[in-house]
């Protein structure tokens, strides 16, 4: 059981109308590795990560999570989301619930867990983010890397077997990117699975395992930051780096 | 003032009938709407189906006639005997359900669509998705459209005076058979309704102002 991959995808291919966005994508990321995808916009990498607890649906291919491909809509989904933790661009905290409740509310309705455990836990996972003094606020009162902390808290209340980041730290003001990003350095360091769609080239660099590399929707490399970083080698590859690297 | 005071009981009993029938109706319509309102953006095609039938034919139909249908010819149906109280609430939920249902669709296509699915990714269901999280900010967003049909709602009972229900629209034929001054006795009737609509429109200023801040 421990061999099979966390997440793995083989052959998925998706079309929004004419577009060709993921075009036979094959991944596998294992247990405990930390996967960050890079790519220009438009790559198809953020479609990558949302299809992976069907946000959106593929039009062929397999996916599976901890071995299980994923169900059609319905119950059976629920209960794989339930286990696939995921943070958003956009945060998406639930605006009419406070901090607090927002972390707790999937345990209690989900998870159907008592009211006490998941107030416990959630103020446990707050100050792990370092936001518990900020409990009892509504997310619009909260700057971007807080509520991306709260965010970040909200997911792991689930006690996630993997975790999918798709561009948390984009929406952030420069200042507030650090916080977020070592929030989920020290994830990455306790063994969580993730996998992180991000243009943040020092967290690659830190915190990853592996390095994908996409590219209008193909999978151009696939290896470890150090060689990503200094030996690309592919020609879009290079061309990436040679324009964020440089400015 | 002689035509209120000399008439107080009847004015009592008219207006406690008026306020039982807005209260049931008024539940009973923000409760149909938000079912109705569920159907409409489900993603079952038969619930919308539904949903939008049901709309276009209240929605278009005067109120008089609904209630003339449960006053006269739902009885001759001899399904199951209601008291003229039930069946003017039942119009009156009815009718108002369908507006109700609009006016927070209109709000759930306020509520971005990240918010549906953060708590799909959470492992909410569609059902729990929609009266935990899009739901509540729906309504949050419409509240005075909402308000407005409820105030339109507690005018509509007076129509339930046909019907032999007991209330404010039906003092004036109390009053004239008394011999009272029915053109006097009118005016108090619309401060009556005045009166009622301020607790409405307070709540409806507490609400927004105590959501607004959520947001």
């Amino acid at each position: 059981m421990t061999d099979t991959p966390m997440i793995r995808m083989a052959a998925v291919d998706k079309h929004f109308g004419e577009l060709h966005v993921l075009k036979d994508v094959n991944l596998e990321v294992d247990r405990g590795q930390v996967v960050v995808v890079l790519g220009p916009s438009g790559s198809g990498k953020s479609t990558l990560c949302r299809t992976i607890n069907r946000l959106e649906p593929i039009d062929s291919g397999t996916i599976e999570v901890d071995g299980r491909a994923l169900p059609a809509e319905g119950k059976a989904l629920a209960g794989l989301r339930a286990d696939v933790g995921m943070v958003f661009q956009s945060f998406n905290l639930f605006a009419h619930k406070t901090v607090l409740e927002n972390v707790m509310l999937a345990p209690l309705k989900v998870r159907k867990q008592d009211k006490a455990a998941a107030e416990k836990n959630a103020v446990r996972l707050l100050e792990r983010v370092g936001i518990a003094n900020q409990k009892d606020k509504y997310p619009a009162q909260l700057s971007g890397g807080q509520q991306q902390r709260v965010a970040i808290a909200r997911a792991l209340a689930m006690d996630p077997k993997v975790m999918l980041f798709d561009e948390p730290t984009s929406a952030l003001d420069p200042e507030m990117v650090q916080e977020v990003l070592d929030v989920m350095t020290t994830l990455a360091k306790e063994g969580m699975t993730m996998l992180v769609v991000t243009h943040e080239m020092g967290f690659a660099r830190r915190a990853a395992h592996r390095v994908v590399f996409m590219a209008d929707g193909e999978i151009v490399e696939d290896s470890t930051p150090d060689d990503f970083f200094t030996n690309p080698s592919s020609d879009r590859a290079k061309d990436f780096l040679g324009k964020i690297l440089t400015h | 003032m002689n035509v209120l005071l000399d008439n107080i009981d009847l004015y009592a009993r008219g207006f406690l009938g008026t306020i039982e029938l807005f209260v049931v109706s008024a539940i009973g319509s923000l409760i149909l709407g938000a079912i109705l309102a569920a159907m409409r953006v489900s993603p079952v095609p038969i619930l919308r189906a539904f949903g939008t039938v049901y709309i276009n034919i209240l929605r278009n139909t005067p109120l008089t006639l609904v209630i003339f249908f449960f006053a006269f010819a739902y009885p001759r149906l001899e399904i199951y005997d209601l008291s003229y109280f039930t069946r003017a609430c039942i119009g009156l939920i009815l009718y108002t359900a369908a507006f109700v249902c609009e006016v927070i669709r209109s709000g759930v296509n306020t509520v971005p669509v990240g918010q549906a699915e953060a708590s799909r990714a959470l492992g909410f269901t569609f059902t729990q998705t929609l009266s935990q999280i899009v739901l509540p900010q729906a309504v949050r967003n419409v509240v005075p459209p909402l308000a407005n049909i409820q105030i339109a709602l507690l005018k509509n009972t007076t129509i339930a005076a046909g019907f032999s229900v007991t209330e404010a629209g039906g003092i004036y034929q109390a009053l004239s058979e008394r011999g009272a001054n029915v053109f006097v006795g009118l005016l108090w009737v619309a401060v009556g309704f005045l009166i009622l609509v301020v607790p409405l429109t307070l709540l409806q200023r507490n609400l927004d102002r105590r959501w607004s801040t959520a947001r």
